[in-house]
């Protein structure tokens, strides 16, 4: 390689070290490591909706789907923030199920990143509540 | 003609209603009952057809008994809730009352009275005080903004105001820092088909929970037969729990 290097002429090595400096620069984001989400595994193959759907979408599900509950009484479980919870759960190595003051809880992971501020669990739970924990229900 | 409509709209409730309390008591046996309140699937609205009530006999509440108030704070989360009184949250108080004249006393819980005219509703400037299709009066905490006009307009001094945050939600009833609450009647157990924690927790079967509207409930039979009042009926608010012996 460095061999076939010194046999080309001055200028067609300034072109080659001008066009590996290129490449460097092009490739460069990659290599300086931006930070991504690191999003959760979830239980099972396939969210309540499709993937993209739901990446778009799901606060107008859980919107939709508050409002239906508050007023209107139904609580299917299908669109519940509990189902969210549930699926996409997030365990610390103890095998305890982190809540949203940890931030590898699924919600946290994209919403801190996105630096969009969730007042959800201000009141609700950020874990799955365990069955009789404390009601009737 | 709206008093011709309402009618007809009895009617229809009762053709209903007795149709299902045949239906039920065929299928279970008769004359056993096994809950008095209707099942109503997860994805189905809530309709006016139901209107929820409490009947509370004041004869048989014990004076100093709380069971209910702990039920209460405990189904709901409120339990922790420590402080002043004046900050305190009280979904469910017990009243005493003395007659100064006969010395007869009356022990009572007082709660959201579930009024059929809710003044909270009145006030509210966001709509987040509402009331659900089946008469449980409910505040939205979506949409509460903490001014707290409702706990004013209140004449039962129902509604409390959190005032500090909120640590434990391990509960099924979600509660924060900021918004007004009170007394939903248990609505996520009365949607499960299940009474309220006070009701189920009150040893003296003082509290009777059901549905005004069905007339094969023991609710509605109770309050048909024998006497029993709304607190401050001259308000004209027509609250769906009502107490008698006082």
């Amino acid at each position: 390689m460095i061999q076939h290097f010194k046999s080309l002429s001055l200028t067609s090595r300034i072109g080659v070290i001008v066009g590996l400096f290129l490449i460097l620069f092009l490739i460069s984001p990659i290599l300086a490591d931006v930070p991504k989400p690191h999003i959760p595994e979830a239980k099972g193959e396939q969210c309540v909706e499709e993937t993209d759907y739901m990446r778009r979408n799901h606060m107008d599900l859980l919107m939709h789907r508050r409002d239906e509950t508050m007023h209107k009484g139904v609580r299917t479980r299908k669109h519940s923030l509990q189902n969210c919870l549930t699926c996409h759960a997030v365990k610390d190595k103890q095998q305890q199920v982190v809540t949203i003051k940890d931030k590898r809880h699924f919600c946290r992971s994209c919403h801190s990143y996105a630096a969009v501020k969730i007042d959800c669990f201000d009141c609700h739970s950020s874990t799955p509540i365990a069955k009789n924990k404390n009601s009737g229900i | 003609m709206t008093q011709a409509k309402d009618l007809s709209d009895q009617s229809r409730r009762k053709f209903i209603g007795g149709s299902v309390g045949v239906a039920g008591a065929m299928l279970i046996g008769p004359g056993i009952f096994l809950h008095q309140v209707q099942a109503k699937p997860d994805n189905q609205a809530v309709t006016n057809k139901v209107r929820w009530g409490m009947l509370v006999d004041t004869n048989k509440c014990a004076t100093g008994c709380d069971d209910c108030v702990g039920a209460c704070a405990k189904e709901n989360g409120w339990a922790n809730e420590t402080g002043p009184n004046e900050v305190n949250v009280q979904w469910i108080r017990k009243v005493d009352l003395k007659d100064k004249k006969t010395g007869r006393e009356a022990s009572l819980p007082v709660m959201c009275q579930h009024c059929e005219e809710p003044p909270c509703v009145d006030v509210c400037p966001t709509g987040a005080s509402f009331k659900r299709e089946d008469g449980i009066v409910l505040v939205d905490k979506h949409t509460c903004i903490g001014c707290r006009y409702c706990m004013m307009a209140c004449p039962y001094k129902a509604r409390s105001f959190v005032h500090s945050p909120v640590e434990n939600h391990d509960d099924y009833m979600p509660r924060g820092m900021g918004v007004v609450e009170s007394c939903t009647f248990c609505v996520h157990l009365v949607d499960k088909d299940k009474s309220p924690a006070c009701v189920t927790s009150c040893k003296e079967k003082a509290l009777l929970f059901g549905d005004l509207n069905n007339k094969n409930s023991e609710i509605a039979i109770r309050v048909a037969n024998e006497n029993s009042r709304q607190i401050r009926q001259d308000l004209k608010t027509d609250p769906g729990v009502r107490y008698q012996g006082i």
